[in-house]
This record gives structure tokens, C-alpha cells and sequence, in this order.
């Protein structure tokens, strides 16, 4: 378009400069302060040019807070849950788009209300959960009568328990036991034409052959952006991994980080704290600038 | 009413050029049409004029000011979209009002002005309504009275019939001619469909390939193509191309042994030429009449009034129109028979049009 | 939307749900029934029985001056890091949008900051906000004791808000963008023929365009101030001083495993359950009709 803005160019570029500053800046520091000694990072004012100690502090960092093992902790519980997310939505959005059943209804919006509350609301309930994922199948025993039957049958005492705490396991299934996903692939699976269906099905497919050879292959774009998101989302994620966790061996990286908060009293190691931070921001920073277009379509999908 | 000049203008983009110095007065009052294939560079060269698009090279003038560099709300400009672009938000009063509103006009006024207007289109009934609301003629009108209420210097069309049903499109297109003739504006239509431009124009430009091909009535645009691209372009079915060489004793057609009897007044023995006749002028004769060319019918089409007859002349597609009661079948013979003036004849190596074939006798084939 | 064509064996179709339906029996279902449980009776930790009290735990929690300190706190720390982020967000957005040159990289740049996770950035901005080293130390040096989260509790406040809100400029960024590129090219070209001015168009066809994701973000934004807030607080504040911070996510943690309070924390996550789901109705019924067009 002819347009001849001259001063609201210059403003635009000036307030778009000035964000980007902003944005920039936390990394730039904690980058700067994590390259100096103890003295100069408390210095005040900070200097403003790197120092000579990065790899060093780097190293400190890594050995106190342990972040070898918690970073492949991060990775397989991130993945786990990016994984389940990405197949467990797919087949259940496949169920209640391509079949009509009774109830079909309900679990559609059992699975809606989902959305509506994250896990930190309800966090003390579902730690209990974890503690013995049996727990409510065993109530349900108890309520029902059904364990004194099968005491009174079989004489044997029913008592169903399986703790989850400090395992992957408990970590993760938590976490996939929301709708996000599911929504974006049953919209996905509505534009699917049903000519497609059809020409499955006079092709001798059944649905779990559509499902596998068609749809599934179809989906790869969402499969991506729903998995990269899932990934930063469950890597990000500090309450659940700081309560299931008790043993240091399971715990996650971003977790580690309040090791890293320097003692009250004595000089305060910033630059040890900000080595330790830069490199537990690196891998989902990595991530979304490598996956830009995925992590904005998927952040998108998933929400509308 | 403005007149608008433009002068060797030029749009690229990055990698391509899409407009290659076009030239074009077109006078205050006038309705002039650009036609031309989809990527033609017919909707750059409109959008040019509105400021929606830069110009890379050249100038444009509404009523001898140079606007380059204005912007589209100084130029006096009113555009009618192809997707009408109504504002969804805002109702049938408040989308035609808008420009008013911006321009600060008094809101008694504007309300007066968007009456005014929407009696003109029978909008009145649907003022507070929303574009979601309304039916595709409606909205087209109403993206009309958008362009009507500013009482612009000139309205611009980007092809905005194109997404309206057959009916709906043929009665618009009234409707716009007699718009034109009330408001007597400048007026510069853009569309691909050749009924819609010859029915709409006062003078026709088309388009091919970021140029200009020819400029003129509908009229002559049929009559006097200037080259092959318009000759086949303007004009349905299309017009007959048979490709030949000029001979000592008239035209040899390519692709057979056959020989046209021509004139061929002043030009070279061995120039290949494509000659074109319209299928209207063409009539069907008996098979071996002489003089006339034998062909094998290929396909027929009722179109109610008449025919399309499609012949097979030596391996390429021949159509003649006829409204005679002759139902040929296909698989028989026919003869074709028309005379050298209604040919028209191109060099087949630039496809500019040769006037140099002067004679008003039936051609006789060989 | 329904599909047209569907599968017969129906038997099949629920068993692809089960996995689905099992997990959020298990974590979602029975935890959410089980806070309503425990918040109406008096729960020994970790087994022992359990009294049923009715509603007294909801009445002593709000009989409770620190509950009502948390959630006043709360509310403030939404709506001051809801309404920064967004309205950051919404000028970045309109002007990357404008497309001069530079934005395809101002577009990448802006979203970096939802990446990072919440405690990553909460330990960077304890740093750079700390009152003995970083970069207000400069400003406490030239007027000693202008700034110090550790003591006083609107600074505390005011670091957690400006940790959260980097974060969500990146978020808000990303949807606003998102939602100015939605509208069709020829709407903005339309309104520049009708003679609006860059401002004027942003006033008048674009901002009423995007509230559908104004309210959208709205909602998300304060949700998340409830929930995303809780690594920012653990990491720079601990809920002080003096309970400043001790927003409500923070408060059911530290009620529950800290104090052991089930009872207690389960009626508070029952009050900001009720809270969240009202907000969400609310954006579903009542904004939703309000400002979509289509």
C-alpha cells in the first residue's frame, strides 16, 4: 500500500526495538553473570561485558546441582508426556468422531471438563492418587461390597496398592490425563472429507486400518505441533515433578533450580545460580527456535 | 468526474515482472473495462491506481495529478471488492457510512447520505442488518453503495460480480450500467469474463501478460482484433485459427493438403500466417459444394437459438455457430464456406494482425 | 459438526477411548471428587479416619485473615501482570503487524520468553532484581533502602508481577499476531480506500476484529496467573514477606504439604475451582456471543 508514515515508521521500529531489548535482556544477563568470578558478578554495578569464567561456573553449577542425570530426567519425563499425548488424544478423538455409541455424548464432555481445571488446583488429591494409583479401585471394591465378597469367596484380603512416587510412570500419566490434545485432532479429523472414509472402506479397510494407514499419516503436521508443545509444556513443569519426586535421583532439572538459590548470609554465588539457569532455559529455548512454526500452530490449535 | 492517464507503468515484484509498461487515457465519465486472463496483471494495474499497490516504474494521473506517491485516501478513489470486504462487525448503515464518518461528516448528514444511497440500491430495509446476515446480491450492493456514498472522482471494480450465481450476475451487471449512466463517473472495471466486459464497456482494454494487447470499442475489439491472443480471447465459441503459408496462388493450410484462394496483396510468398475466421461467419453447405471446404462433424451443440457445430479439419477443431435448422450428425460430411472479408489474419511469428488481404470475394478452396 | 460417514463396530470405538477414559477416571475424576470429600470432613493425614464437618472447613477458612490475604493478593497480582502483559502484547503485536522491515524478526524474537520455564525465569529475575547485587542495586545505592523484596512486600509483589508478565508478553504476542494476520488483507485495503489513516484503521476495523481474542486471553491470562504463578513465587519470594506473596496455588501447597491441613486446603482448591470454572463459563457463554461475527 502507498502509505507515507514517516514518524509512526520511526515510532513503530522504536517501540518494536524497544520489546525486543526487553525480551532479550533477562538472557543477556543471566548469560553475562554467569561468566563472571564470585566478586565481579556482585559488583555493583555488574559489568556489562562477559567475563572470563563461564565454562568454569558451567561446571560448578552442573556438579552441585547434579544437572547431568535431572537434564535426562527432564528429557525422558518431557518426551514420555509429549509421546502419550500425541498417541492418547488421537485414538481418543478417533473414537468419538468415527463412531456413533451411546455415551459417546458424556465422554465427550467428561473429557471437555477436563480443560477447564489444571492439575495445581487439585494437587493435593492427585498427589494422594499417585501415592497408591489403586486407591480408587480399591474404594470403589470397598463401597460396593465387592471386596468382602471376594473375602467372603475366595478368603483372601483384598488390598490393591501401587505407588507411583519417584517413578517416571508417576511423573507422566498424571500429566496426560487432560483434553488439550484431543480437541485439536478432532477438529482436524471434522475437515477430514468423508470421501476419503469411504474410499477406505470400499478398499476392504477397517477403522483400525483407516485409522492407521489414513488418518494417522494425515495428522503428522499435528502430531508436531501438539508433541512440541506437550515437550516444552511438561518440561516447564515444576509443581507436580517437585512433590512426586522426594528422592534428589528422580528429580528434574527445572526443579533443581532451588538448589541453585544462593544461602541468606555469606556472599551470594549469583554466578554459579545463573550458569545453573542458562542451562536448564537452553533446551526448551532450543526448541522453540527450531520448531518456531510448530510451536506457534500447535500453541494455537491446542487452545481455540 | 476525473480522466485518468497512465504512463509506461511498470510493477515488479521481487523475482517477476507482472506489469510491463501499460499506457492508458481514459477520459472523465467514461466506463472503461480491463479484460484479460487471471495473472494478466489486469487486477496490479487497478490496484495501482487505488494506492493499494506501489508503483514500480511510470505514473499515474487522476485529472492531471501525478498520484505515485499518494495515498489511496487522497486520491478520491472508491474501490468495490471482489469479496465485497465488508466490515463484519458494523451494520449495512454503518459499513456504507464509514468513509464519511472518517472523513468527519456530521451525523445527521451521514444518516441523510446513507438514505440517499440506500434508496438508490433498495438497501433501506436492511440498514441495521449485518453483512453475515444478508445474501450475496445484497452484500455486492452494499459494497456498492460503500463506493456511492463518497461521490468519488473515480470507482474502481475488482471484478465484483464474479462471485454472484448466473442470474444474479446478469442483473447486476444492469445495474451497474444504469448506475453509470446516473452518476456519469469514471468508472475502470476489471474482470476475466469477456460477456461482462463487452456488455459493461465504453471503450475495452485488454490485457495478456502485463501488456496492454489492444484498446477500443467492443465493437472493434470483435471486428478488428489486434492480434491472434485478442482474436481468440474476445469472442465465444472462439474464433477459428488455421494455420497456413502464403503460396503464389493463395494460402497452403498446414497440417493438409488443402489451399485457400485468397489475395494475398503484397505479402511474401513462404510468410507463415494464422488465419482466423468467427464461427458465426461461417455457414454450413453441402460436402463437395464448391468453393467449400470439406470437413467430418465432430460434435454438436444445442444451445436452443441455434448450434454449435464442432468439425474435424484435417486432425484440428473447427466450430462453426449456425441458427439454420440443418441438425447435422456427427460422423457426416459437411462443407464450409465463408468469405475473405470476414477473415482476419495474424503473423503467426508475432501474432500482430496483417491488413494487407483486401478482397470481398467467397474464398474458394482448392 | 458431525461426520457423515462413520464405522459400524461401535465395540471398537469405545475400547480407542478407554486409555483416555482411564486416566482421567484415575487423576482427574476421582482427585477432583476426592477434594470435595475431603473438604467437607476432617481428614487425618495420611489415613486415620476422617470426621464429617459439613461446611466447617469452608467457614474457618473464610473466617481466616491470611485466606483473604491470599486471595486479595492473588486478585491483584492477575489483574496488574494480566493487564501488562496484555496490553504489551497488543502494541508489540499492531506494530510487528504492520510489516515494515525488521518484523519477520521481531516475530521470532518476542516469543522466546514463553519458552522458558517459569522457575528458570523467576531465579534470572531474583537476580537481576535483587537488592544487594544486579542491577537494583545501582538504584538502592543511590537512595539506600528504595528497593528490597526480601522486606517489603509491594516489592515483592511487583518482581513476581514482572517476572510473570515477560513470560506472557511472549504468550499474548503470539495469539495477537496470530489473530491480526486472520483478517482478510482486503478489509484493511477497503478501509484505506474509505480514507482511514493507519491509526484510525487499527482503531476502528482491527482492535474491534481481535476482541474475540482480547476476551479469550483474558480469561487464559487469569488462570494461569493462578496456576503458572506458583514457580515464580516458590523461587523468588516463598509467599513473603510477611504473606505479601503468598498467592492462592501457593497457599493450598504449603497449606496441604507443608501444615499436612487437608481438610483445609482441599475447601480452598474447592473456592479457586468454583473460580476458575466461573471464569470459564463465562467466557464460553456470555463473551463468546458477544463479539463473534461469523
Amino acid at each position: 500500500m502507498v502509505e507515507r508514515t514517516p514518524i509512526l515508521n520511526f515510532v513503530t521500529h522504536l517501540v518494536l526495538f524497544i520489546g525486543f531489548m526487553l525480551a532479550v535482556a533477562p538472557f543477556v544477563i543471566v548469560a553475562i553473570a554467569a561468566s563472571h568470578n564470585l566478586k565481579e558478578v556482585n559488583d555493583v554495578p555488574m559489568p556489562l561485558l562477559p567475563g572470563g569464567d563461564f565454562w568454569a561456573n558451567i561446571k560448578t553449577a552442573w556438579i552441585t546441582a547434579g544437572l547431568g542425570p535431572k537434564l535426562l530426567n527432564s528429557f525422558i519425563f518431557a518426551a514420555g508426556v509429549a509421546a502419550g499425548k500425541v498417541i492418547i488424544s488421537a485414538l481418543t478423538a478417533f473414537s468419538i468422531v468415527y463412531f456413533r455409541y451411546p455415551g459417546r455424548t458424556l465422554i465427550f464432555w467428561l473429557i471437555f471438563i477436563t480443560l477447564m481445571l489444571p492439575l495445581e488446583v487439585r494437587i493435593v488429591p492427585t498427589y494422594a492418587v499417585a501415592a497408591n494409583v489403586l486407591s480408587p479401585y480399591q474404594a470403589i471394591l470397598d463401597v460396593t461390597g465387592l471386596s468382602w465378597l471376594i473375602e467372603k469367596i475366595s478368603g483372601v484380603q483384598v488390598s490393591l496398592s501401587l505407588g507411583l512416587l519417584n517413578s517416571y510412570t508417576g511423573l507422566i500419566l498424571p500429566l496426560i490425563a487432560t483434553a488439550t490434545g484431543t480437541f485439536l485432532y478432532r477438529q482436524f479429523f471434522l475437515t477430514v472429507p468423508d470421501e476419503l472414509t469411504e474410499a477406505a472402506r470400499m478398499d476392504g479397510a477397517g477403522a483400525l486400518r483407516f485409522f492407521i494407514d489414513i488418518l494417522l499419516p494425515l495428522s503428522r503436521t499435528n502430531m508436531a505441533a501438539l508433541g512440541t508443545i506437550m515437550f516444552l509444556w511438561a518440561w516447564n513443569q515444576y509443581l507436580w515433578p517437585l512433590l512426586v519426586t522426594t528422592d534428589p535421583a528422580h528429580a528434574t532439572a527445572v526443579t533443581e533450580l532451588k538448589q541453585l538459590i544462593p544461602n541468606v548470609g555469606g556472599i551470594p554465588e549469583w554466578n554459579i545460580a545463573m550458569a545453573g539457569t542458562l542451562i536448564v532455559m537452553l533446551p526448551p529455548l532450543v526448541v522453540v527456535v527450531a520448531m518456531q512454526r510448530w510451536f506457534v500452530r500447535g500453541l494455537i490449535a491446542t487452545e481455540k | 468526474m476525473a480522466s485518468i492517464t497512465i504512463r509506461d507503468v511498470r510493477k515488479s515484484y521481487a523475482r517477476s515482472q507482472v506489469v510491463h509498461g501499460v499506457d492508458l487515457d481514459i477520459a472523465s465519465g467514461e466506463f472503461v473495462v480491463i479484460l484479460g486472463p487471471s495473472g494478466c496483471g489486469k487486477s496490479t494495474l487497478l490496484r495501482m491506481i487505488a494506492g493499494l499497490e506501489e508503483i514500480s516504474g511510470g505514473e499515474i494521473a487522476i485529472d492531471g495529478t501525478v498520484v505515485n506517491r499518494l495515498e489511496p485516501r487522497e486520491r478520491g478513489c472508491a474501490m468495490v471488492f471482489q469479496n465485497y470486504a465488508l466490515y463484519p462487525h458494523m451494520s449495512v448503515a454503518q459499513n456504507i457510512g464509514y468513509s464519511l464518518k472518517v472523513a468527519g461528516v456530521a451525523s445527521a448528514e451521514r444518516t441523510e447520505r446513507i438514505r440517499a444511497v440506500a434508496r438508490i440500491l433498495e438497501l433501506e430495509p436492511l440498514l441495521e442488518r449485518k453483512p453475515a446476515a444478508l445474501s450475496g446480491g445484497q452484500r455486492q450492493r452494499v459494497a456498492m453503495g460503500r463506493a456511492m456514498i463518497r461521490e468519488p472522482k473515480v470507482f474502481l471494480f475488482d471484478e465484483p460480480l464474479s462471485n454472484l450465481d448466473a442470474k444474479l450476475r446478469v442483473q447486476m451487471r444492469s445495474e451497474i450500467r444504469k448506475l453509470h449512466r446516473r452518476l456519469n463517473a469514471t468508472s475502470v472495471f476489471v474482470t476475466h469474463d469477456q460477456v461482462e466486459a463487452m456488455t459493461l464497456a465504453d471503450r475495452l482494454v485488454v490485457m495478456n501478460g502485463g501488456r496492454v494487447e489492444q484498446v477500443g470499442t467492443p465493437g472493434e475489439i470483435y471486428s478488428r482484433p489486434a492480434s491472434r491472443f485478442v482474436a481468440t480471447f474476445v469472442g465465444a465459441p472462439a474464433m477459428n485459427i488455421l494455420e497456413g503459408v502464403v503460396a503464389l496462388d493463395g494460402l497452403s493450410l498446414l497440417g493438409g493438403s488443402r489451399r485457400l484462394a485468397i489475395s494475398r496483396a503484397g505479402l511474401p510468398v513462404g510468410t507463415e500466417v494464422a488465419a482466423g475466421i468467427r464461427p458465426e461467419a461461417v455457414r454450413l453447405v453441402a460436402p463437395g459444394t464448391r468453393g467449400a471446404l470439406d470437413a467430418t462433424v465432430d460434435l454438436v451443440e444445442e444451445l436452443g437459438a441455434g448450434r454449435v457445430v464442432y468439425v474435424d479439419l484435417d486432425g484440428a477443431s473447427f466450430s462453426v455457430v449456425t441458427s439454420e435448422t440443418v441438425h447435422p450428425l456427427p460422423g457426416t460430411a459437411v462443407g464450409l464456406q465463408f468469405s475473405q472479408a470476414d477473415m482476419h489474419f495474424f503473423s503467426s511469428e508475432t501474432g500482430a494482425r496483417l491488413d494487407v488481404f483486401k478482397a470481398s470475394v467467397p474464398v474458394p478452396a482448392l | 459438526m458431525e461426520k457423515r460417514v462413520t464405522f459400524s463396530r461401535w465395540t471398537v470405538g469405545i475400547l480407542f477411548a478407554v486409555p483416555q477414559m482411564l486416566l482421567i477416571f484415575t487423576f482427574f475424576y476421582w482427585p477432583a471428587g476426592q477434594a470435595v470429600y475431603w473438604s467437607l470432613t476432617l481428614q487425618q493425614p495420611w489415613g486415620g479416619g476422617n470426621i464429617w464437618v459439613g461446611l466447617d472447613n469452608f467457614r474457618s477458612i473464610l473466617a481466616s485473615a491470611d485466606y483473604w490475604n491470599s486471595i486479595t493478593a492473588s486478585l491483584a497480582f492477575a489483574a496488574i501482570s494480566t493487564g501488562l502483559a496484555m496490553v504489551i502484547a497488543l502494541v508489540l503485536a499492531a506494530l510487528t503487524d504492520r510489516q515494515l522491515a525488521g518484523s519477520r524478526f521481531y516475530r521470532v524474537v518476542l516469543i522466546w520468553p514463553y519458552g522458558i520455564a517459569a522457575p528458570a525465569l523467576a531465579l534470572a529475575f531474583r537476580f537481576i532484581l535483587a537488592p544487594e547485587a544486579g542491577f537494583m542495586a545501582v538504584v538502592n545505592r543511590a537512595w539506600p533502602g528504595f528497593w528490597d523484596p526480601g522486606l517489603d512486600g509491594a516489592d515483592a509483589m511487583a518482581s513476581i508481577i514482572a517476572a510473570f508478565s515477560w513470560k506472557y508478553v511472549g504468550y499474548n504476542f503470539i495469539f495477537f499476531l496470530a489473530a491480526f494476520q486472520a483478517i482478510p488483507r482486503s478489509l484493511i485495503e477497503a478501509s484505506a480506500m474509505d480514507g482511514a489513516g493507519v491509526v484510525r484503521r487499527f482503531r476502528d476495523i482491527q482492535f474491534p476484529l481481535i476482541t474475540p481474542t482480547i476476551f479469550f486471553l483474558l480469561v487464559i491470562n487469569i488462570t494461569e496467573s493462578f496456576q503458572d504463578s506458583f514457580g515464580i513465587v516458590d523461587i523468588m519470594t516463598s509467599g513473603g514477606p510477611a504473606n505479601a506473596t503468598n498467592l492462592m496455588v501457593y497457599k493450598i501447597y504449603s497449606d496441604g504439604f507443608k501444615g499436612l491441613d487437608y481438610s483445609g486446603a482441599a475447601a480452598q482448591s474447592i473456592i479457586l475451582m468454583m473460580l476458575i470454572v466461573v471464569l470459564t463459563i463465562f467466557q464460553f457463554r456470555f463473551i463468546e456471543r458477544r463479539v463473534h461475527y461469523r
